[in-house]
């Protein structure tokens, strides 16, 4: 079997006595789609920036494709395919969506050292740049600012700025946070409709979301990780069913059995 | 390709941005007016072409990356010295000696770029005026180099091209100031339509963001800090090369302030921000300074208080904000 796409060993982060993540070892194999889910305060941003280096570990070692990058500042771990994308939208405003997407691009492929020459030159980077906004619905719109985007535009944007660096792994942060329903479904399937390749973990709190769109789910608890498994175990785990769903839920289900 | 109504193939909107305005080309032309309307008033005019070309490079850093400086006179001394020390030394070639003074200004740039692009903010503010007041007191120690506080005398500058003199009326003076602001103005513009210009861009816009798309910003800050500090040389060359003297203050704290107020008055990351503001600043300056010779600072505080609270993008961001409200019906 070949190396994991993205795995942790051991862990562990604190702010001064707030153990904010423990001991936490993932394995995420190539072209999965992982979902992170657990209450608030659980630690799933908190994970998400140790991982892309936002955040620096007190212990433990981070490997992307058996390397340890552990070590490596967030704009190397992203040249290397580790790309996450934020929960709060987390944009360029006075850019347009096209302006974003190929600074994106251009920083990828180095075109973005280049000072003695018109961004003219480099049809190759704006002709992709349109094609990932285009795959996302966002080419009648790539040329107004960011600004004037509507909220789920910029969701997808967000995204759209990952796949500009070619990610191998994408971790989403809540990519349909403040999204409605309806525009989320959308959202999400743009994200299955990705490329197998691409290694996807989102942290995500709809679990009709969570059930449809991941194939394998970690749940975390207080900055470990209670249990990982199928969806259907998920569901099925009683452990998860008292600290994460909840009282409500756990009745629901139970209602639902009885009814 | 698909496009919705009203909207240009992506790569012709961003050439578009590049196309040269009419207003541009007014704007240049009108900068040959003073030879015709005020040719009394030539040396004033080199002052402002001198103050525009170091603002303009001021913007690259502070408009377009964010880099926030008090210190950026120090560049603009290193080359007023380098130009006229080069000068003093018996080569008194001025294009030579501008190339000389850049290189020393950029170096200087580059080495503190590493220090630089660690920090944002209020500490970046502090640092630039740190080595600001480092390079003044530096200056006014070495006496014996640079002339402490009777500045740098005995300058002599060679004909221009080796056939035009600076005449005293400066004519010739006027020429070469603006000349040199137009060649730099024409690079400039070529840098901030470049990728690398984009890629500042989003540095200005959102720091944070930038190595989540794997932009080694740090390496852009030091490159764009590097070439800003070689034009501010250049600015201070011509200064030094046109007036035949370079004083302390050149470096000193005053003009890195009264520059960041030109480029604010104007408008920042706009290109023509540090243009416009220099001209409105250096004439509002002139002006006042000859009616209330006591108080003239006090109208230039009413000025910048006046835009800053009105016009927060300075006047050309007004400019732009007027003329978008006319062209939508």
């Amino acid at each position: 079997m070949s190396a994991p796409a993205l795995a942790t060993r051991g862990l562990a982060k604190n702010f001064g006595s707030l153990v904010v993540a423990s001991d936490i070892e993932i394995t995420l194999p190539r072209g999965v789609r992982y979902a992170l889910i657990g209450p608030n305060g659980a630690g799933k941003t908190t994970l998400i920036n140790l991982i892309t280096g936002m955040l620096q570990p007190a212990a433990g070692r981070i490997f992307l494709d058996d390397a340890d990058i552990t070590a490596l500042p967030p704009e190397q771990r992203v040249r290397r395919g580790l790309v996450r994308t934020y929960q709060v939208n987390s944009l360029f405003p006075h850019l347009s969506a096209l302006e974003s997407v190929t600074l994106a691009v251009c920083e990828r492929t180095r075109a973005a050292r280049t000072w003695w020459r018109q961004l003219n030159a480099y049809p190759h980077q704006i002709d992709e740049a349109y094609d990932i906004l285009a795959a996302l619905k966002l080419g009648p719109v790539c040329q107004r600012a960011t600004r004037e985007l509507a909220y789920g535009q910029q969701r997808l944007l967000e995204i759209a700025l990952a796949l500009a660096t070619r990610p191998k792994v994408l971790l989403l942060d809540e990519p349909a946070a403040g999204v409605p329903r309806d525009e989320s479904k959308e959202l999400f399937a743009a994200i299955a409709g990705l490329s197998s390749d691409i290694t996807v973990l989102f942290i995500e709190h709809d679990m009709e979301l969570v059930f449809r769109f991941a194939t394998r789910v970690i749940v975390m608890v207080g900055g470990r990780v209670l249990i990982e498994g199928s969806p259907h175990e998920i569901a099925a785990d009683p452990q998860v069913r008292a600290v994460y769903l909840g009282k409500t839920a756990t009745t629901a289900l139970q209602g639902s059995h009885h009814g | 390709m698909a496009l919705s109504e009203g909207t240009v193939s992506p790569q012709l909107y961003l050439r578009a941005q590049t196309r040269w305005r009419p207003a541009e080309i007014v704007f240049w032309l009108a900068t040959l007016l003073p030879y015709l309307l005020f040719p009394n008033y030539l040396s004033l005019a080199s002052q402002i072409a001198v103050a525009a070309l170091f603002a303009l490079s001021l913007d690259l850093i502070l408009g377009y990356a964010g880099i926030v400086s008090l210190g950026h006179a120090a560049f603009f001394g290193i080359g007023a010295y380098t130009a006229g020390l080069v000068s003093k030394q018996g080569w008194g070639e001025p294009l030579s000696g501008l190339l000389i003074a850049a290189l020393a200004a950029g170096v200087v740039g580059y080495a503190t770029s590493f220090v630089i692009c660690r920090f944002r903010h209020l500490a970046l503010i502090m640092l630039t005026l740190g080595f600001g007041l480092l390079l003044e007191e530096l200056a006014n120690t070495l006496g014996w180099l640079t002339g402490g506080m009777d500045g740098l005398q005995g300058i002599h500058t060679w004909k221009l091209l080796g056939y035009f003199s600076y005449d005293l009326y400066g004519r010739v003076a006027y020429a070469y100031a603006l000349a040199v602001l137009f060649v730099l103005f024409l690079f400039a513009r070529q840098l901030i339509h470049s990728p690398f210009g984009l890629s500042l861009r989003g540095i200005r816009e959102n720091f944070v963001r930038m190595p989540a798309i794997g932009a080694p910003s740090r390496a852009h800050i030091r490159t764009i800090y590097t070439i800003a500090a070689g034009i501010a040389g250049i600015a201070g060359a011509v200064l030094a090369q046109t007036t035949e003297t370079v004083s302390l203050d050149s470096l000193g704290f005053e003009r890195s302030a009264e520059i960041v107020v030109m480029l604010v008055l104007g408008g920042a990351g706009r290109l023509y921000g540090g243009l416009v503001g220099a001209i409105i600043y250096m004439i509002a300056r002139d002006q006042f300074s000859g009616i209330v010779p006591q108080y003239w600072y006090f109208w230039i505080g009413i000025l910048l208080v006046a835009v800053v609270m009105f016009l927060p993008n300075g006047v050309l961001g007004g400019l732009a904000k007027l003329t978008t409200r006319w062209s939508r019906p």
